[in-house]
């Protein structure tokens, strides 16, 4: 294999996967390090957001310019579920929440197979080729993926680092107590948590779409590896997630050199219980709940 | 239906109804006494069910087998199988909140059903396991169901008293101390993590019969016999509407829960084919509903845990 | 009439009660210490005037208004700021952005408040880009007087802020003490050290299992038999 092949057959594959799992497990950290639960409805989330678009798109539109609205759906979507789902356990230990979000993520998965059935769907037909850049073989869809990857990236650390709401946030991940004591309104901090996160949601399971194809099982499959990712990176963590993201798609398209290519998805399980041994609080020295 | 068909069926569903009972008890050692969140109980069942399966089958070729070992062997296999994936996730997992652990047995469900799609040298692959003994296979039709019905029964009872004896001893107390109290829990530091290592293993094992018990119900299992997110749900589903922290409640929830599943079965299945599909996914809605409305409504459950003193329930 | 007026109160974090008739007052311009054993419910009584736990009797007057059972966000805005014992700063963030969060409330120009706070703790100021989890015990309870300073409060809540805290920075904390009272804060203040907690206060209030045992000023205190073979380790 040349060092070309390489590049172009695993590790930008690799990197364009691993971007869209960070672009999910910065959800979920988020949802982790605010509000203190693992959410297993995140995957299912995702789903629903990448369906949204693609109701978009079949009624005309073009898929870059459907994800921004299925992903302001998504934000209200989110903060439907917490408010009809989550809200009234928080008295209750999370890990009751936990198993609510793990039955939302069953009601959200059949909402999609009996609105759009359960048949593999795409948002465009037709085989791309890709473009040449200096040897590097990249399709549009998946430099679009990336640069709305930074994008979303740079704009949620900026917005988390400089604006009132986004120290808030930050605040309560890092001391919930003392955010409260400095009158952070916590159903505030929740709710804007939620429209962030199901905008994320949407973001990445469009982009999961768009570079291969839509059912109503992709946000499911996902969940380990981002999940993975979060932790990987350090629970509560934005960087972390990135990072985190990044090493769990790289890892799972070379996994084919170690392991039968069934295995793949084995990948990211791996990934986690070795980071649980060896440093629970991730790369980054995250939380550990 | 007739009156010989409906006892068939009420056998049929008696049999089925003490496996999910098992499944349950397991589930109710883990969460409901000590609080760990199981959300791969598929994955252990498969394993009880493949393990003793491969053991006590008949040869069959492309797949380890033929062993023919007795059916005692095959259930104490299943247990041993299913605890032995259990220990090492409980291990890594149990020093952190139960959010960890249930991640970790997402995963290891998805890998058990990899394995067994993959590995078609041990599982046959998609193909399955056939020729799997059944006790009182060679008996007509009703008798060996009854005695089938009676083994399972017996298994269910003796789970029941094991699990209640151990609950009230002191080892149950201090599980539920530990469970209710994360700061007390903290503070007894190892020990805690080896008491949840049991009970987290001991309730995988259970699980791991019910599989024996399926398989040799079945006489053949395959990948497709287990949809691990919705059967895992439904044990959850089972435990919590029971009773969780009480084992009869875990018993009646199995028995509720499995009877509205299949009665919505038997109607979805009449439905014309265009709905019928869309009927199916609905259901799956239905129960993730009726958890939301468990939770929110009666989270104690139909029979709450007895516990002098307490608040009911978490 | 006194800023803060504690009646008989009883209350607890879960059904029993911890605090069982506690009394306090704080005057204006007035530092007051409460000592008392481990356990004694110094913290508890300090949270119940914030809101923290179930009060189940007495009644706590704020500047002439009834605030038993408020909630925490009311009570900051009515201006009373509380540092708690442990956990009182935002470790994962900036020095200066612990100080935003405590002005968290407050909109328009902030320059003068910020001037201020590092007015009162110059050596923070060459911290202010540091993250607050990395600093001293010292500076980290800077950080955190800081951080409750930012609202302007008429009343500052300190629970041991020199626990653990070399002599250097434990006089360091109480010279800051007397700044803030000096620029019209009253303070009421929880203190493990008792004789120089008791020294440097206007007033004090030795409790001991959820009650009131003694009260009277520093000076009165400290020359009390009981109280020192109590704590003054004779
Ligand atoms: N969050 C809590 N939940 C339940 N009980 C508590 C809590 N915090 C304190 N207590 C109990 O209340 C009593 C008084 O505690 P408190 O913290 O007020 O004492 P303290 O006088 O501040 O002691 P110290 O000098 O150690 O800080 C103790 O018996 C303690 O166990
Ligand atoms: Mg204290």
């Amino acid at each position: 294999m040349t060092l070309m092949d390489f590049l172009n057959f695993h590790l930008v594959p690799g990197i364009v996967l691993g971007s869209i799992y960070a672009v999910g497990a910065i959800g979920i950290t988020l949802v982790f390090g605010i509000l203190r639960f693992a959410h297993f409805a995140h995957g299912d989330m995702a789903t629903l957001g990448a369906f949204i678009a693609l109701a978009l798109v079949t009624a005309g539109i073009d898929p870059w310019r459907a994800l921004p609205i299925a992903m302001a759906v998504m934000a209200v979507v989110a903060i439907g579920v917490d408010k009809l789902f989550y809200d009234y356990l928080k008295a209750r230990p999370k890990i009751v929440t936990v198993m609510a979000s793990l039955g939302v993520a069953l009601m959200l998965r059949a909402v999609v197979q009996v609105v759009f059935g359960v048949d593999p769907r795409t948002y465009a037909s037709g085989i791309v080729r890709p473009d040449d850049y200096f040897g590097i073989l990249l399709r549009d869809r998946e430099l679009y993926t990336l640069a709305a990857v930074v994008l979303i990236v740079i704009g949620l650390t900026l917005f988390l680092r400089h604006s009132r709401w986004g120290k808030a946030m930050r605040a309560m991940s890092d001391n919930p107590d003392l955010a409260r004591l400095s009158g952070v309104d916590n159903r505030k901090v929740t709710m804007l948590t939620w429209a962030i996160v199901g905008a994320l949601c949407a973001a990445s399971g469009f982009m999961l779409g768009i570079n291969n194809e839509l059912h109503s099982m992709m946000g499911w499959q996902v969940l380990l590896p981002m999940f993975a990712a979060a932790i990987l990176g350090g629970v509560g963590r934005v960087e972390g997630a990135v990072l985190g993201g990044l090493i769990v798609g790289i890892a799972e398209e070379m996994s084919i050199f170690i392991l039968p290519a069934q295995y793949k998805a084995a990948t990211a399980f791996v990934l986690l219980l070795l980071i649980l041994l060896v440093r629970p609080r991730g790369l980054l020295n995250g939380k550990v709940l | 239906m007739d009156l010989l068909g409906l006892a068939n069926y009420a056998v049929f569903m008696g049999i089925l109804i003490g496996i999910y009972a098992l499944l349950s008890l397991g589930l109710n050692i883990q969460w409901g006494f000590t609080g760990l969140f199981n959300a791969g109980i598929a994955g252990f069942f498969a394993v009880g069910a493949y393990a003793s399966a491969i053991l006590t089958s008949l040869p069959a070729s492309g797949r380890l087998g033929g062993y023919e070992l007795p059916l005692v062997v095959g259930w104490l296999a299943s247990m041993a199988a299913a605890a032995a994936i259990a220990w090492p996730i409980g291990k890594i997992c149990l020093r952190f909140r139960s959010d960890y652990l249930a991640i970790a047995t997402i995963g290891i469900a998805e890998i058990i059903r990899l394995v067994i799609r993959t590995e078609g040298w041990l599982t046959g692959g998609v193909r399955g396991v056939t020729g799997v003994p059944r006790p009182f296979g060679d008996l007509d039709y009703m008798p060996s169901q009854l005695a089938y019905l009676a083994i399972v029964a017996t298994l269910v009872l003796v789970a029941y008293l094991l699990v209640e004896r151990q609950v009230k001893a002191p080892w149950g107390r201090m599980m539920r101390a530990i469970r209710d109290n994360e700061l007390a829990a903290a503070a007894m530091g190892k020990q805690v993590e080896a008491r949840r290592l049991q009970a987290f293993v001991f309730g995988s094992a259970l699980m791991g019969l019910a599989g024996a018990l399926f398989v040799h119900f079945n006489r053949s299992i395959t990948p497709e016999a287990i949809d691990p997110m919705i059967a895992t749900f439904l044990i959850w589903i089972m435990l919590i509407l029971g009773g969780s922290g009480n084992n009869r409640g875990a018993i009646l929830g199995a028995a509720v829960i499995w009877i509205i599943w299949s009665v919505s079965e038997l109607l979805t299945d009449r439905l014309p084919t265009e709905i019928a599909v869309q009927a199916k996914y609905a259901r799956v809605f239905i129960i993730g509903l009726t958890l939301q409305l468990v939770l929110r409504f009666r989270p104690e459950g139909i029979l709450p845990e007895r516990q002098a003193g307490a608040p009911p329930h978490r | 009439m006194a800023l803060l007026d504690m009646k008989d109160v009883r209350g607890g974090y879960g059904d029993a009660d911890v605090l069982h008739g506690v009394s306090m007052r704080v005057g204006e311009r007035e530092i007051v210490v409460i000592v008392g054993p481990n356990g004694a419910g110094k913290s508890t009584a300090m949270k119940s005037v914030f809101g923290l736990l179930t009060v189940r009797g007495g009644s706590i007057v704020f500047d002439g208004e009834d605030i038993t059972g408020w909630a925490p966000d009311r009570i900051v805005q009515r201006g009373i700021c509380y540092v708690p014992q442990v956990d009182n700063v935002f470790r994962e963030m900036t020095v200066h952005e612990n100080f935003e969060m405590g002005a968290f409330l407050r909109r328009g120009d902030l320059s003068a408040a910020y001037d201020r706070i590092y007015g009162l703790f110059p050596d923070l100021k060459a911290k202010r880009r540091n993250l607050a989890g990395d600093l001293s015990g010292g500076q980290r309870q800077m950080v955190a007087m800081g951080r409750a300073l930012m609202l302007d409060p008429k009343l500052l809540l300190l629970d041991e802020p020199t626990a653990g805290l070399s002599p250097k920075y434990m006089e360091q904390i109480f010279q800051i003490t007397r700044d803030v009272r000096d620029a019209g804060v009253s303070i009421l203040l929880v203190e493990q050290h008792a004789k120089q907690a008791l020294a440097f206060c206007d007033r004090g209030y030795v409790l001991a299992t959820g009650a009131n045992r003694h009260e009277g000023s520093g000076q009165a205190l400290l020359a009390d038999r009981e109280v020192a073979e109590m704590f003054l380790g004779g």
